[in-house]
């Protein structure tokens, strides 16, 4: 049965692929996957420690305020303090030392401003605080840092306050704070291009302004959508009851973003931070194409290596089947000789002794013809030509006989050194005269090299006797034969071709031509053994024997014999 | 000349009658024997130049009858008459002391040639 070598070959290449794809693919996911979670988390661990140090700076900050203001407070006196040109002189010691300021003022319990020093002499120097919120506030608790507000300067600021608790007199210092401070704190946590920081209080207003957009006292906006009127814009994440430090992944409004926020002790503020993904986690993407690239490389090289082994594989399989097909076909020829042969010994055995019987009675009738008077019997010539017939006929039925055992004969093969262009020569010498007769050219091709082999001389001899007379048949009159020999050194053979130009062999015959009993030649004229002789002697010799042939060009018969 | 006397030993009946006709017919003296066994008995009363043994025969085979042959009287030659793949038979035979072999059905032509060459060797031997 004929394979399907082309299925075959997807089969087993496709198998080849799968099997060695998957475990690439379920490594590599599961690799990458395991990797995406574990530097996802590092990037966050980063975020946090991030956070809490710029918190920890702002709170820092603060405390040194706070230091500074009771320090000034409580080391000089009301009475040195409300004359403004001795504050004017305290505040340029503090202001040299740290830029941290923009304004000093006193107020007693009563709100009034009883100095101050600062750009807003003239706005502030009159005003009283008694119904401000903040002033309340210092008074209640001793200490108070305000968040962002407007105030009677109508621009934003923030202020720190001290209460110095004089039992006749309690006062207020008051400072406010240059923004650009906080500013300056609350951007060192920016770390990438994209990142964004800043500082909300407890009703989600902006205490700082973020990098990208939005202003003081605004809720915050997410950037990129800064423009329009503000209830349009989608604002970032509610963080501003946040206590401890959170850090979290998410998305908002489509906008994918890594945040932590972390409250600040001194004010009832939280810092947010926010990371774009796409930076903090730019090796992670890079690492996603290495992997990608690699898996790829991989695939190929797999896909290659497949294809390679798959041809390899398969071609071996193609060989085996052709070798195969051509060992059994071998083994049936070899079995139909052995089954022939025995039948051919049962044939010639049971047809000889009739054969014999009819020989002798043939004979002895001619003898008793001989005796006859010839004038007697009228019949006498149609009688003896009758007999004459029957001894001929009897004669071409004992020559068929005599091949059928030859054919079947199992004797051992001579063993004898020959030359293989010799025994070419005479054999081709026997047929010269007739092949001129019919105008056939024996083109002889001998090669120089061709060893001395041992075989049978007289057996091989008959061999091409044979090829020689059936070409000349086959040519008819007019034509080439071409006699070669070559030394095949790989195998160690010796091969003898014959090639005529024959009319050539059907297809539909090549399969019988070395049965015994085919003949295409004329009825009485081939017994049909010639070629099935030829077979099992060379078969006996440890040869080959092959043909090729193409109708209308010529058949080619070659013969293979080993050197020993 | 003495006559030449043939004992032809072949189970089929038309082969080995029609065949001593023609011997005789050909002033040889000739005598048919149907089986090895009878071939034997004939030899004990009778003498005989050359025996013509076919090697395919029931009971007896024509390599056995031979023996027994040369062993009664050595001095016959024995031609084997071999009648199918059976060369080896007719070599065999000639290992054990025939004369020669002929292949079945062969021209009388052949078998009397072969026949008198026999003779000739044996008066050779005799003389």
């Amino acid at each position: 049965m004929e394979r399907n070598y082309r299925k075959l070959w997807w089969q087993h290449c496709l198998a080849i692929i799968c099997f060695s794809v998957i475990p690439l693919l379920f490594v590599n996911i599961s690799l990458y996957g395991l990797f995406d979670r574990i530097y996802t988390e590092k990037v966050k661990e980063t975020l946090r420690s991030s956070a809490e140090n710029q918190r920890d700076s702002i709170d820092l900050f603060f405390n040194e305020r706070i230091a500074q203001l009771y320090t000034v407070a409580n080391t000089n006196t009301f009475e040195n303090l409300t004359n403004e040109s001795y504050l004017n002189k305290v505040f340029e010691i503090m202001h040299t030392k740290s830029n941290s300021y923009m304004d000093i003022g006193i107020i007693d319990h009563e709100g009034n401003h009883l100095s101050y020093v600062g750009p807003y002499y003239d706005l502030l120097k009159t005003v009283n605080y008694q119904h401000e919120p903040w002033f309340n506030a210092v008074k209640a608790n001793g200490i108070f840092i305000s968040d962002i507000f407007m105030g009677y300067r109508k621009s934003p600021h923030f202020i720190i306050a001290v209460l110095v608790r004089d039992k006749s007199n309690p006062w207020i210092l008051r400072v406010t704070i240059n923004l650009k401070n906080i500013d300056d704190i609350v951007q060192k946590a920016w770390l990438g291009h994209l990142s964004d920081a800043f500082l909300v209080n407890k009703e989600n207003k902006l205490q700082t302004k973020p990098r990208f957009g939005g202003d003081f006292l605004e809720p915050p906006t997410l950037p990129g959508f800064t423009t329009g009127t503000l209830v349009d814009r989608p604002l970032y994440p509610d963080f501003s009851s946040v206590v401890a430090t959170k850090v979290e992944r998410r998305s908002v409004h489509g906008y994918d973003a890594f945040f932590a926020a972390t409250a600040i002790s001194n004010t009832k503020w939280v810092l947010v931070i926010k990371e774009s993904p796409d930076e903090l986690l730019s090796p992670l993407q890079k690492g996603k194409y290495w992997a990608l690239l690699l898996t790829a490389l991989g695939l190929a090289i797999i896909a290659t290596g497949a294809a390679l082994f798959t041809n390899t594989h398969v071609n071996r399989i193609k060989k085996t089947d052709l070798e195969n097909a051509t060992n059994s076909d071998m083994l049936l020829q070899a079995n139909k000789m052995i089954a022939l042969s025995k039948m051919a010994a049962g044939i010639a055995h049971e047809v000889n002794n009739p054969l014999a019987a009819i020989a002798e009675k043939a004979g002895w009738m001619k003898d008793l013809l001989a005796e006859e008077d010839i004038a007697g019997s009228k019949n006498f010539t149609e009688f003896n030509e009758s007999v004459d017939k029957i001894e001929q006929h009897v004669d071409r039925a004992r020559k068929i006989i005599h091949n059928l055992l030859g054919f079947a004969r199992r004797m051992e093969p001579a063993k004898e050194k020959i030359n293989v262009n010799n025994l070419l020569d005479e054999t081709v010498g026997f047929l010269e005269n007739e092949s001129k007769y019919v105008n056939i050219r024996i083109n002889k091709q001998y090669a120089e090299n061709v060893p001395v082999i041992t075989s049978d001389l007289s057996q091989i001899q008959q061999v091409v006797l044979n090829l020689l007379n059936n070409a000349i048949d086959a040519i008819g009159h007019d034509g080439t034969i071409t006699v070669a020999s070559r030394y095949l050194d790989k195998t160690d053979e010796v091969e003898i071709e014959v090639a005529d130009t024959g009319k050539g062999i059907p297809e539909n015959e090549f399969g019988k031509i070395f049965d015994p009993f085919f003949t295409t030649k004329e009825v009485g004229k081939g017994t049909g053994l010639g070629l099935s002789i030829s077979y099992s002697i060379i078969e006996k010799l440890g040869g080959k024997i092959r043909v090729q042939s193409k109708v209308g060009e010529g058949t080619v018969f070659t013969i293979l014999l080993p050197k020993q | 000349m003495d006559t030449l006397r043939v004992l032809i030993v072949d189970d089929e009946d038309d082969f080995r009658e029609t065949i001593v006709k023609r011997l005789n017919a050909r002033k040889i003296l000739a005598e048919g024997a149907a089986s090895g066994i009878l071939a034997l008995k004939t030899l004990e009363d009778k003498d005989f130049d050359v025996i013509v043994l076919d090697v395919k025969m029931p009971d007896m085979d024509g390599i056995e009858t031979l023996r027994h042959i040369k062993k009664l009287k050595p001095e016959i030659e024995v031609i084997m008459l071999t009648g199918h793949a059976s060369v080896e038979f007719g070599l065999k035979g000639m290992q054990l002391g025939a004369f020669d072999y002929v292949m079945k059905p062969a021209p009388l032509n052949e078998l009397l040639d072969t026949i008198s060459q026999a003779f000739n060797k044996k008066r050779g031997l005799i003389h």
